[in-house]
């Protein structure tokens, strides 16, 4: 039981601080996104690759650090604490080129993985369709072969940084005369193509960080498939199995930030605040220890299963929370969002707005503790009217 | 990083499970739920006194087993799995830990090993009326080696044969050792909704004890500092409890058909199940960080403890809330074991102090740590 470095892992954060405070700033609140965001993004994971801090647990021969998952959870704890712009290459890294790198062709890796790595393309995940976001696998849009290729009709939505991705993975429907499960395909696709047409989703929270994307006659090589036809489930349950993998830090202000607040605005003395920071604590807590516990088994080779659907279940809704109380503390006066004027650079009201799309994207609160009441406890599944029928019949 | 116990650690579960299994059975709990007239069940008491486990924690100098506080939070899981009706908290948490943090070496010598052998059974005796426990709360008093006063409730008061003692002394207050069976000691056992445990109001009427260590007028920080030990084995304790509940819960939602199918099936049963298994890990990962800081020491250990404690009282609350209504009718009848996790995790809720003051412990402490 020891929450302490190893010397080993001691040497490697160090060297990873120095490093990050060679070429970035402390970070204060939230990450900026201001300036050229998209062209920091792009010159900060070429730093990283070209000094091996990219993909640490990535083979060498691909341009990785050949590095173990703990040395990956130190190195993202310490990036965590400067102000690096690593949003647009969350997916792409973390789930579409090790997507590529299971399934992909020798050409393939060739192609696409040092391009990913060192900054110069950016990559989009297109699984989730209007009328299949829980049940993904109820996707609509088409592929069917002509010749040497695939053309591709439909629509994807919820893509997140579509409008600035070169490339994507997408799964689409090849056959739709078996169970729904059975038909589907996954391709690489070039997001610049003719027939792929991007458009901006405005979001609740007013930005517009993800897309509808619509293809028209879209037409992808049989080269660019990944995985044999009929085979796109099993290739997205990988994807999802790497977002898993991928350790983010807070998505936004915690019990810390509130108690710097309520400091400063003398709520400190009110009994009923300070149980609700005790209770903050005790969860933040709580999911950051189960976060360890979790890389003490990837550490040990075991891989992590579905325990860790309980990370975004806790995160989500205690962030809507914080932020609610936060608001309230502040009356009538907490509606304020511009930066002039509230408190704390406004992040308590810009990560309110942010914080119901957190519960829903990338698993839903009540998608998450299905999978957990499944998969961990062993429970029934749900009765599901379409699961063994063709797809077609529905 | 290390987050998890050692291979050894792990290893002693695996035995005191197989063992708790087969000699700590419902019907060894039960015999003491029906019986108004048992304190314990000394059956299984003499069964873990053989074990050695009082002394897990215990140095081999004072006839311990000399582990560690690491091994005893892996026992104190595994005792709270199967409600053992015994008295090994009160003795080996909160006694021994009295003994060993604040005794003389005249004092962990003569007390230490008896814990350890189970010739004596520690208990300690705090509070005297509702509301939580201060300074100002405590009339008992001590004056040259003469203990006064009356404590209630006293977990485990019956059946303990020594007790630490919160009392007045001079203008500050102290902890006294005081033998339970001498003429100025008189014990009255009380009803509870906790009846697998014992349960006593003592009166202290010119009683002889001798001050715990030397310092005087030290016994609420002495105090503090043995709660925050406490509360990090009665929550691992907790989360034992915790756990069965969610077990019992899900092994019944699969067996129980409604409507042509298991009632686990449905969503409102599954996600009352995912919702315990949270709580649950959010308490098993607090324990775990305080029995890291208990075991080192640490400089964390009262924010440590203190939300060990939080996590594992609401864990072990809700799971055993949630079990009863997941079995519905049936969890609601003295015969089935569901009512036995929902009484034992309201003793262990509030049998170091209730979660509304360690919450307030745990912001103090922040408060301490973010003013440096």
């Amino acid at each position: 039981m020891d929450f302490t470095d190893s010397t080993e892992e001691a040497t490697f954060r160090a060297e990873a601080n120095a490093f990050l405070s060679q070429h970035l700033q402390p970070k204060k609140g939230a990450a900026t996104r201001s300036g050229n965001y998209l062209q920091r993004a792009k010159d900060w994971q070429k730093v990283k690759a070209e000094n091996h801090f990219a993909q640490i647990t990535w083979p060498k021969e691909i341009g990785g650090r050949g590095g173990s998952s703990m040395q990956q959870v130190i190195w993202n704890q310490e990036e965590s604490k400067f102000d690096a712009p690593t949003g647009p290459f969350a997916i792409g890294l973390g789930m579409c080129v090790p997507t590529v790198i299971a399934f992909g062709s020798d050409e393939h890796k060739q192609r696409y993985v040092q391009k990913a790595l060192f900054g110069e393309e950016i990559w989009c995940q297109l699984f989730s369709e209007p009328a299949a976001g829980s049940d993904v696998a109820g996707l609509k849009t088409k592929a069917v072969k002509d010749g040497d290729d695939w053309v591709i009709n439909g629509q994807k939505v919820w893509t997140s940084g579509a409008h600035y991705s070169d490339y994507g993975i997408v799964l689409v429907r090849t056959d739709p005369d078996v169970p729904k499960h059975k038909g589907l395909t996954m391709f690489i696709i070039d997001m610049k193509q003719e027939g792929v047409d991007v458009r901006p989703i405005h979001q609740a929270s007013g930005g517009s960080e993800f897309n509808e994307v619509y293809f028209t006659d879209v037409r992808i090589p049989d080269a660019d498939r990944l995985g044999e036809p009929g085979m796109g489930w099993k290739v997205a349950l990988v994807t999802l199995m790497n977002e898993r993998l991928a350790v983010g830090g807070s998505p936004g202000p915690d019990w810390a930030e509130i108690m710097d607040y309520a400091r400063s605005s003398g709520s400190m003395s009110d009994q009923a605040f300070r149980a609700k920071l005790a209770d903050w604590y005790v969860a933040a807590q709580g999911y950051k220890l189960t976060k360890f516990r979790t890389q003490t088994a990837l550490s040990k080779g075991e891989t992590p299963g579905p325990e860790n659907s309980i990370g975004k279940v806790i995160t989500a809704n205690h962030l809507q929370d914080i932020c609610n109380s936060a608001i309230e503390m502040q009356d009538h006066y907490g509606i304020i969002s511009d930066k002039d004027h509230a408190p704390a650079d406004a992040i308590f009201q810009e990560s309110f707005m942010w914080a119901p799309g957190l519960r829903i994207a990338g698993g839903t609160d009540e998608i998450l503790k299905n999978i957990i009441a499944e998969r961990v406890l062993g429970l029934p599944q749900d009765v599901r009217v379409d699961k063994d029928k063709p797809f077609s019949a529905f | 990083m290390n987050f998890d116990f050692s291979d050894d650690q792990k290893f002693l579960r695996d035995e005191a499970r197989k063992f708790l299994e087969a000699q700590c059975t419902s019907a060894h709990v039960r015999a003491v739920l029906d019986d108004e007239t048992m304190s314990h069940n000394d059956e299984v008491w003499q069964k873990i006194v053989e074990m050695g486990w009082l002394g897990a924690a215990i140095p081999e100098e004072f006839g311990g087993l000399g582990l560690g506080m690491l091994e005893l939070c892996v026992i104190a899981e595994e005792l709270g799995r199967v409600l053992a009706p015994v008295p090994f908290g009160s003795s080996a948490f909160f006694f021994a830990e009295a003994i060993k943090l604040a005794g003389t070496d005249e004092q962990k010598a003569e007390w230490l090993p008896k814990v350890a052998d189970g010739s004596i059974v520690g208990c300690l005796a705090t509070t005297e009326g509702p509301g939580a426990l201060s300074a100002s709360s405590v009339q008992a008093t001590a004056k040259d080696g003469i203990l006064s006063g009356t404590k209630v409730p006293v977990t485990d008061g019956d059946v303990a044969t020594h007790a630490a003692v919160l009392a007045k002394e001079g203008s500050g207050t102290g902890i006294y050792i005081v033998a339970l069976d001498q003429d100025g000691v008189s014990r009255k056992s009380l009803k509870t909704i906790e009846p697998t445990r014992s349960h006593a109001e003592i009166k202290f009427d010119g009683a002889s004890a001798a001050r715990l260590g030397q310092e005087t007028g030290n016994g609420m920080s002495v105090l503090d500092r043995v709660m925050n030990r406490g509360a990090v084995l009665l929550a691992f304790e907790q989360l034992g409890g915790a756990s069965r509940c969610l077990e019992m819960a899900t092994e019944y939602a699969k067996e129980r058909h409604a409507f042509g199918r298991p009632i686990g099936g449905n969503q409102a049963i599954k996600h009352k199940l995912a919702d315990i298994y949270v709580k649950n890990e959010v308490a098993r990962s607090n324990a775990y960080y305080g029995a890291w800081a208990l075991s080192t020491d640490a400089a964390e250990l009262p924010e440590a403890a203190a939300a060990a404690r939080v996590a594992a009282s609401e864990a072990f609350w809700f799971a055993s809330k949630e079990n009863i209504q997941t079995h519905g009718g049936m969890g609601f009848t003295w015969e089935v074991d569901c009512h036995l996790y929902y009484r034992r995790a309201k003793l262990l809720a509030v049998q170091a102090g209730s979660p509304a003051v360690w919450k307030e412990k745990l912001v103090s402490a922040l408060e301490a740590k973010n003013a440096a």
